[in-house]
This record gives structure tokens, C-alpha cells and sequence, in this order.
């Protein structure tokens, strides 16, 4: 069945295992009772049995936390942050500009972007290192193909304060031994002999961490959506709290123009003079 | 003070001489926006100006008006409505209807995303028909790294429909005749080729694509264009639900594949609390 039909088969309702609400009665979540069977579970524990309807041990969980607490920054110049206090200067909802300064972190250069692949990367190269071919090798051709390898280099700094702190927690709750945190490495190793000089940054270990805790690239991404959530109302907060509009703001001087000349628009419009006949 | 600076070939401002934060003159791309733009152009003129740099040609802002109008608004099934709708419905703020509605219309599948890959094949493959059919014989494979789920069909084709509906036909044939760059004009010549390749109709995705390139738009342009162009419609949706109330819009029915049944213990304390 396809086309139409198979449209007109979904009409009104929805079939699924995701969960529903049974108003004044009950809820159900991934197939338990969210009220019973998992009354017992902490916030993250669910957050991240509804993304992979996994239950994960209370050591993952605490490096998960840690993992969103040691990348939760209250500064206001980061560009997803300043998205959220932009809002609280201009007067806006808290909830849309937290909402935007999520979506926001979903970033080519960091955030959800680089995140998914550089757990993708580092899954498909464990396969493949696995199946016998060379680490070296697979970096080589990743850093042609992408020119950047997901969790390795930094923006702005090359260092990262976030990996010390974190591998201290790890190893603490007994997770160091990982196969993907052992490969991260590697491939760091790799990565500051060559030409390229580039560290593991907070990335890249997290998503070793969450791929030996058994994460796909899509589960990944989706559990390190939050990870800056925590610094985010502070932005909004101080700068609501603060007069209006007083948040980096803009002088017309600090414009560098570099377009065209000034012009008039009869000379370069072509097509309003020969609409309206002038 | 800040040395920092904002580096724009777009926009150039004139502070007024008794206020840095105040802008005396704006001018776009060169052109004085509040003395002489406002007066003389069209909002649709601005428009293109403002993504491409220069003035359109009277072709360009018939077409540019034409794709508006088709993209304005696509009514209330198409699934950013719904989202927009969905926000207006609970009294939820307009920005966030309107946030909903970008975030739905984005997508790969129907939104600003689609466009954006079928921009992408026109750049690849013009007006070659063995590229296109070479292109659209292969399926859309699912790129693990990547943030865009992908879509089950290639991108400007209807995943679901039977033929080419009446409005893609009768947008197409209006935007082609207007004589703007090749893209359209062939798209029309060569549409039942593409769908035979394709398995599929062209959807109206397909035609954006092709007036979008023939506008010299970027695939990025076209993706932001395109998801600008559809929020009018998913705006006034948003505020006749509001109007309309929770109780006069679709909650629809679920069906439980995995319904544990109610939790005895759960049942007995509510008995009891009641």
C-alpha cells in the first residue's frame, strides 16, 4: 500500500509504542506507567529511557549529568546563550528564548551538529578498525573529506577545561575502560602528531562516553540536547533583570560596511519603472 | 571602549549626531531605504534586493511575486500550519506559533529542507536530463552523521501523490511563462520525463526549487526565502484556532501497540484518596 491509501489508512488516529495519556486515569510511557512502574526513576534516568527505552546504571547516569553540568555555561557572549539573554533584554518570554537558544545549539561549529557526527565518526571507526583497517588512515581521509573531525579542535581556544574534570568523574564511577574512550584517544594521538595539532575537545570524550554506554549517533544527539540548558535561564534572568535593551548593545558605528556605493534606486530598478509606465 | 565591529556588506547606517544607538539614514545594499526605497519600490523588490544585492529585473519581481503568493499559504493540513495551529489552539504566545511552524516547515520532507536538496540538484545537474534521471533512479540514503533525518523520496516529488495536482501545474505554467532563466521553462518541457524517472509527481517543492535557482538564489537563500514565504499563512491559521478553541480542533485517537493496562496499586490509592 503507498500513495493515498496509505495516507487515508493514518487518518484520525496513531498507532504507537511511544506512550499516551488516559485523561484523569493514567499515563503511559514506552509501555510502563509513568505514576508506577517507573515512579522511581530520576528526570535524566527518563529523559534518556524515552530516547533509547534503555534503563542505564546509576554510574552512566552520573557521568551523563556530569557530562551536561560541566558544559553548562552562564556566559552571555556564547552565541546560544546570548540568544537567550537577547530575549530577557528585549523583553520577551522566557520560554522563547530559552526555546531559540536550544534550537540555536544545534551548530555546525559546535553543539548538536558536530556532536552526532562526531559519535558517528567514532562508532563507523571502530567497525572499521575492528574489520582491520588502520586508525590512521580512516583520520586521514575523514580530515580530507570533512576538513574537521567531529570532537577534535576548538573554536575560539584550543584547550578544553571540561576534559580533566570530566575523566576525573569517569573514573571514579569505573567507566574509563571503554572501547570508544580508548579510540577517542587514539585518534587524539593521531591528530597531535601529525600537522593538524588538534586536542580531543568536550565532544569528542562525551560521545565516547554515551557510545560505550551503548548510544547510537541518533540517541547521542538527542541526549546531549540539553547539555547547556543550565546556563542558559541565568542569561536570560540577568539580563531581565537588568534596565532594557542594556545587553551588548549596538552604537550604529560598530557596523563595518564593506558593500557597494551608495545608489538611487530609479537608476538601478528596472522593473517598478516599467510596471507603473514611468 | 569596544573596537569589536559587525563586518556587513548589507546594511550601512548614519548614527543621528545627538545619538550613537539611533540610525539617522539606512541604507541597503546602497540604496536609501526610509528616503527613497519606501517611496519608490515594492515590498518585493526590497525583498530580493535585500538576498541578492541588486534590483530585480521586472521578470525577477513578477516571479519572486508569483512564488509568494503560491508559498503564502498552505493551509491547514500542510504540517507547519498544523504546528502553528497547534500553538494558537492552547493560547500558546505568536512567536512561538510561528517558531513551531518554522520548525515543522523545515523538514526534509515538504519543507524548507526539501528545497534546499533540490536546489542542490539543479546546481548538480541543470538542465541535463541523464543526470536528473540518473539522480532521481537512486534512493535517498540516510546519512548517520547527520542532523536532517532523511526523506523516503527525492526531494521536489510528491512522496504520496498519484498525479501532478492542479495547483503545482497551474504554478508552474505561470511561473515558466514569465521568462526568467531556464530552470522552470525546462522543468515544464521535461516535467513527465522527471516523474517517470522519479516514480512520483512533482510537488510544489520541486517548482520553488526550480524558480528559486532561476532567481540565482543559493541553496541556503532559497531554504531561509522559503520558510519566510510560507509564515503568513501558518500566522492566521495560529489565530483562528485561537479564536476557534481546543474544543473545535482534531485531538484524534491513539491506539497503544504496548498498553501495560492500568497499574493495580496506582488504582487502589486513588480509590482510596477519593
Amino acid at each position: 500500500m503507498n500513495g493515498p491509501e496509505l495516507l487515508e489508512e493514518h487518518v484520525g488516529k496513531l498507532v504507537t509504542s511511544a506512550g499516551a495519556f488516559f485523561p484523569g486515569e493514567r499515563a503511559v510511557f514506552r509501555g510502563h506507567d509513568l505514576h508506577a512502574s517507573l515512579k522511581d526513576m530520576e528526570w535524566l534516568e527518563l529523559y534518556l529511557f524515552g530516547i533509547t527505552g534503555r534503563r542505564f546504571t546509576p554510574q552512566q547516569i552520573r557521568v551523563v549529568q556530569v557530562l551536561w553540568c560541566f558544559t553548562s555555561y552562564p556566559d552571555a557572549r556564547i552565541w546560544n546563550n546570548r540568544v537567550a539573554a537577547l530575549a530577557g533584554t528585549a523583553r520577551s518570554t522566557g520560554a522563547l528564548g530559552i526555546a531559540a537558544a536550544v534550537a540555536v545549539s544545534e551548530a555546525a561549529i559546535y553543539g548538536g551538529i558536530i556532536e552526532q557526527r562526531a559519535c558517528e565518526f567514532l562508532i563507523r571507526a571502530k567497525r572499521l578498525v575492528d574489520a582491520g583497517e588502520e586508525l590512521n588512515e580512516l583520520v586521514r581521509v575523514e580530515l580530507k573529506q570533512r576538513r574537521v573531525i567531529g570532537g577534535y579542535g576548538r573554536p575560539i581556544v584550543s584547550a578544553d577545561e571540561r576534559i580533566a574534570p570530566v575523566l576525573a568523574l569517569v573514573r571514579e564511577q569505573g567507566l574509563e575502560g571503554g572501547a570508544y574512550l580508548k579510540l577517542a584517544f587514539e585518534v587524539e594521538k593521531i591528530l597531535l602528531a601529525g600537522r593538524w595539532r588538534m586536542r580531543m575537545n568536550y565532544v569528542g570524550l562525551s560521545a565516547a562516553l554515551c557510545a560505550d554506554m551503548g548510544m547510537s549517533p541518533r540517541e547521542y544527539y538527542f541526549a546531549s540536547m540539553m547539555a547547556f540548558l543550565a546556563g542558559m535561564p541565568p542569561c536570560y534572568l540577568d539580563a531581565v533583570e537588568k534596565p532594557e535593551g542594556v545587553l551588548f548593545p549596538l552604537p550604529c558605528r560598530i557596523m563595518q560596511y564593506e558593500g557597494v556605493a551608495r545608489r538611487s534606486w530609479r537608476e538601478g530598478n528596472k522593473s517598478k519603472t516599467q510596471d507603473s509606465g514611468q | 571602549m569596544s573596537t569589536e565591529s559587525i563586518r556587513t556588506r548589507i546594511w550601512q547606517e548614519e548614527a543621528e549626531p545627538d545619538n550613537a544607538f539611533a540610525a539617522a539614514s539606512c541604507h541597503c545594499h546602497g540604496y536609501d531605504v526610509y528616503g527613497e526605497l519606501m517611496i519608490r519600490a515594492s515590498w518585493i523588490e526590497y525583498l530580493f534586493l535585500l538576498f541578492r544585492g541588486e534590483a530585480p529585473t521586472a521578470q525577477q519581481a513578477r516571479l519572486l511575486e508569483g512564488l509568494a503568493i503560491a508559498l503564502a499559504n498552505p493551509g491547514p493540513r500542510d504540517a507547519a500550519v498544523h504546528a502553528a495551529m497547534c500553538g494558537g489552539v492552547g493560547g500558546s504566545t505568536s512567536a512561538s506559533c510561528l517558531m513551531a511552524a518554522l520548525a515543522v516547515g523545515a523538514g526534509a520532507s515538504g519543507g524548507a529542507r526539501e528545497v534546499f536538496n533540490a536546489m542542490g540538484d539543479w546546481q548538480t545537474r541543470g538542465t541535463d536530463l541523464g543526470l536528473w534521471q540518473t539522480g532521481l533512479s537512486m534512493k535517498p540514503v540516510e546519512d548517520p552523521s547527520d542532523v536532517w533525518p532523511a526523506a523516503g523520496h527525492p526531494p521536489g516529488f510528491d512522496p504520496y501523490g498519484v498525479r501532478c495536482t492542479t495547483p503545482v501545474m497551474q504554478t508552474l505554467t505561470y511561473l515558466s511563462s514569465l521568462g526568467c532563466g531556464q530552470s522552470l521553462a525546462w522543468l515544464q518541457a521535461n516535467r513527465l520525463s522527471l516523474e517517470s524517472a522519479a516514480g512520483l509527481p512533482l510537488s510544489m517543492t520541486g517548482v520553488v526549487a526550480a524558480a528559486l535557482s532561476d532567481l540565482g538564489y543559493t541553496p541556503p537563500q532559497g531554504e531561509m526565502l522559503y520558510l519566510l514565504l510560507r509564515l503568513p499563512g501558518a500566522a492566521v491559521h495560529a489565530l483562528e484556532q485561537r479564536d476557534g478553541g481546543y474544543k473545535n480542533f482534531p485531538f484524534f485517537q491513539i491506539e497503544l501497540e504496548n498498553d501495560p493496562g492500568p497499574a493495580r496499586g496506582v488504582s487502589d490509592r486513588v480509590e482510596a484518596g477519593s
